[in-house]
């Protein structure tokens, strides 16, 4: 027999075998124990951040760039209750990540002790599973479902709560050979005669769109969507979180759908025939209002999630599966179908959609003012950076128009809190994302309001040599709510003045965290800073482009409107044309 | 709306109730019976689950249901091929004038008494919850001073077992919409 070890231990050498290299988080109490073998592994990096927040959203960053689990670590009370939101988040955006916990003693569990708080309870309806480990026996077993229930089926966080006396107590470690969840499998190969009915429906159809959500990137298919796309000639539409899953240079591509959506890619799901939805859910913020949304097209939806299905939408044909597994499938039922010379007919259809595309480009004004454009400054640092680069931002204007103004070509360069729409995602997240790919520019595309909410943790960028950028898009205000209330409360701009131009100073915020920092106030300065920004290696680059306050984000379906009613930019409804 | 039974297996550990009844109430349904316990399979729990809901959301918590790791099975039970039952103890005001007259009401239904005072009788009885219904119904007037429900629990007819085939996955997360 081999010696006994603590829990502790047999926790780290878990994770070891779990193939973990990186992890964020804070100790305390509770955890304390875990903590101490942890800084003998030669496996794992462990990130001390500032904030628990700010572990739980490196965690999604991380994986979100490289497609591996993230994991956070905190201790029990306040430090779990902290990775609550960003938890959240991961469970909305379907983001692969363990979040370790330290727990009480279990006698204590139940008393109110100090910093006890039933982590497990209060994420159940935000994790895809959770454990409260009390018998250190336990450990590899949960650590090791954990990643297999993280990162397989639809992704998604995993909370493994552990007490601190299963930590302390001294057990065997077993690696478990197989996993033995009785209640777990997850379909992946899609029924064929469901992939041959939607090849049918695809070659019948006159307007087919393919929609595409951020299940294409999580399960890895973005070549065999590009595939699909080129073999049929459909035009494309990626979502807030599809942003890269298909090229954005590739001219089948209409752009983002959705509230601030181009209008061709909105007009196009508007009259489409047959949805060829993968990965997506039919969320309110694409749809607009559901019961206008798409009306006139059929549905086929493909996901690894069978709840998806019919949940929003009525669905026509259904396919649970892999996307990996489900895209090249049709793309062989198809060319099976052109075999038989079935075939679509979409020239009608493009000629349409070319006439939005030309007559409605996505595109801004500069301000009179000569004040600087916010577009103008993301859509160069989208140039400057280059396609190799990964993108995170907050939520809010700057997510919207980095959403839309960046062109990405690639999967895993566009990181943003989508479903749940958390402020302050951006520079943890950035710092997760360039720990993952640290070959790769990282920049946080950020608000003066987001950037407030998590900047902390570019003390701990510079001082774990993690050179992010982050060019804080300063308006001043919180924009979005701003734009709102400009919009649909009479221009009462009830506490939405951050008056961030005198307070903080940013480029005095980023020294004190001994990053560089910049600021940028005019047009032609905006090339030169971003080239200077990005010629510093050594250090965290923080700009601060103090931006003209009022610009907008158009085009526009105002929340609970029909997709019909976009406005192209304020007053202004496009005409469809060719409305038969 | 209409009423739906569902029988759920579930992997008997901690935490799984409260996994199941919280979803429930995040989607917004109202769970109007609930009762659950062990079966012939050790370490394997069944919860019968009474819902009023119409047949769309019905399928979407289904589903959602399905999710959960320690969900094994979910079976809508057809109501005209099952069994439904449910215990309810009642205590009914009863003194020597009106005894014997309640004494009748129990024959009639084949309840029990268990329970004797000089002022009231407990009474046990079993059945779908139609026949309890009626039963309270007529025991109203007497004066009802306390009762108490077990929660519907329902099986099946014939011999096909519902665990059985639990024990083959595929099937759980296999279920598709047509």
């Amino acid at each position: 027999m081999s010696e006994q070890i603590t829990g502790a231990k047999s926790l780290v050498l878990s994770l070891e075998a779990a193939g973990v290299t990186d992890v964020f988080g804070i100790p305390g109490g509770a955890i304390l124990p875990l903590y101490d073998p942890l800084m003998d592994s030669k496996q794992i990096r462990h990130i001390l951040v500032r904030h628990e927040q700010g572990a739980g959203h490196a965690a999604e960053g991380y994986a979100a760039a490289s497609g591996r689990v993230g994991v956070c670590m905190a201790t029990s009370g306040p430090g779990a209750t902290n990775l609550v939101t960003p938890i959240a988040d991961a469970h909305m955006d379907s983001v692969p990540m363990v979040a370790i916990t330290g727990q009480v003693a279990s006698s204590s569990i139940g008393t109110d002790a100090f910093q006890e708080a039933d982590i497990r309870g209060i994420t159940m309806p935000i994790t895809k599973h959770s454990f409260l480990v009390t018998n250190p026996d336990e450990i590899p077993r949960a650590i090791a479902e954990a990643f297999h229930i993280a990162s397989t089926g639809r992704p998604g966080p995993v909370l493994v709560d552990v007490s601190k006396d299963a930590l302390q107590a001294l057990t065997d470690f077993n690696w478990p050979t197989s996993i033995d969840l009785p209640g777990y499998h997850p379909v992946t190969r899609p029924h064929a005669k469901q992939v041959r009915e939607a090849a049918r429906l695809i070659v019948e159809s006159k307007q087919p769109v393919l929609y595409v959500g951020g299940g294409v990137i999580r399960a890895n298919a973005s070549a065999a969507l590009l595939r699909l796309a080129e073999v049929t000639g459909i035009p494309v539409v990626t979502t807030l979180m599809a942003r890269g899953a298909f090229p954005d240079s590739h001219k089948q591509h209409l752009g983002m759908p959705g509230m601030h959506g181009s209008v061709a890619a909105v007009g196009a799901l508007q009259k489409s025939d047959l949805l060829i939805t993968l990965g997506a859910r039919f969320d309110d913020r694409v749809t607009g209002k559901l019961s206008t949304f798409a009306p006139n097209a059929q549905i086929i939806h493909a996901d690894i999630d069978p709840a998806e299905i019919g949940k929003n939408r009525f669905v026509d044909v259904p396919i649970v599966g892999d996307l990996s597994e489900i895209i090249p499938d049709l793309v062989a039922a198809v060319e099976a179908e052109y075999a038989l010379n079935n075939r679509g007919d979409y020239e009608g259809w493009w000629s349409q959609l070319d006439h939005i595309l030309q007559t409605y480009p996505v595109g801004y004004d500069f301000p009179t003012d000569g004040t600087l454009s916010p577009q103008f400054v993301i859509e160069r640092l989208g140039i400057i950076s280059g396609e190799g680069s990964v993108f995170t931002s907050g939520v809010g204007q700057h997510q919207m128009w980095a959403a839309q103004y960046i062109k990405y070509n690639k999967p895993n360069t566009w990181l943003n809190s989508g479903g749940l729409g958390t402020m302050g995602y951006a520079v943890p997240a950035a710092m997760g994302a360039k720990v993952a790919v640290p070959d790769k520019t990282v920049w946080a595309i950020d608000g003066d309001g987001c950037f407030q909410m998590t900047n902390q943790e570019l003390a701990t960028c510079t001082i774990n040599d993690i050179p992010i950028k982050v060019a804080v898009i300063n308006n001043n205000s919180l924009g979005m709510v701003r734009q709102w209330q400009t919009l649909f409360y009479n221009e009462r701009y009830s506490h939405t003045n951050l008056h961030s131009d005198r307070i903080p100073d940013f480029v005095k915020l980023a020294d004190a965290y001994g990053c560089h920092g910049l600021r940028c106030e005019s047009q032609d300065q905006v090339d030169a800073t971003i080239e200077k920004a990005m010629s510093l290696n050594d250090a965290p680059v923080v700009i601060d482009f103090v931006v003209h306050k009022d610009a907008m984000v158009w085009p526009m379906v105002a929340a609970g409107s029909s997709n019909d009613e976009i406005q192209y930019a304020r007053s202004i409804a496009p005409e469809w044309g060719g409305e038969e | 709306m209409s009423r739906h039974t569902l029988s759920v297996l579930v992997q008997d550990q901690p935490g799984v109730l409260a996994r199941v009844a919280s979803l429930f109430s995040r989607r917004g349904f109202n769970i109007e019976s609930l009762a659950v316990g062990p079966t012939e399979v050790p370490d394997v729990s069944r919860m019968t689950i009474v819902v009023n809901v119409e047949g769309a959301p019905l399928e979407q918590v289904t589903k959602q249901l399905n999710k959960l790791i320690n969900v094994l099975k979910i079976v809508e039970l057809d109501p005209t091929a099952g069994v439904s039952r449910e215990i309810m103890l009642v205590k009914v005001k009863a003194d020597v004038e009106s005894r014997s007259r309640v004494i009748e009401v129990v024959q009639l239904f084949k309840a029990k008494v268990v329970d004797v005072a000089p002022e009231a009788l407990t009474i046990e009885i079993t059945g779908n919850p139609e026949k309890l219904t009626d039963f309270l119904k007529v025991m109203e007037p007497f004066g009802i001073k306390e009762l108490v429900k077990s929660g519907m629990v329902a099986i099946g007819r014939g011999s096909r077992s519902i665990s059985d085939r639990s024990t083959r996955p595929a099937e759980k997360q296999g279920e598709r919409t047509a």
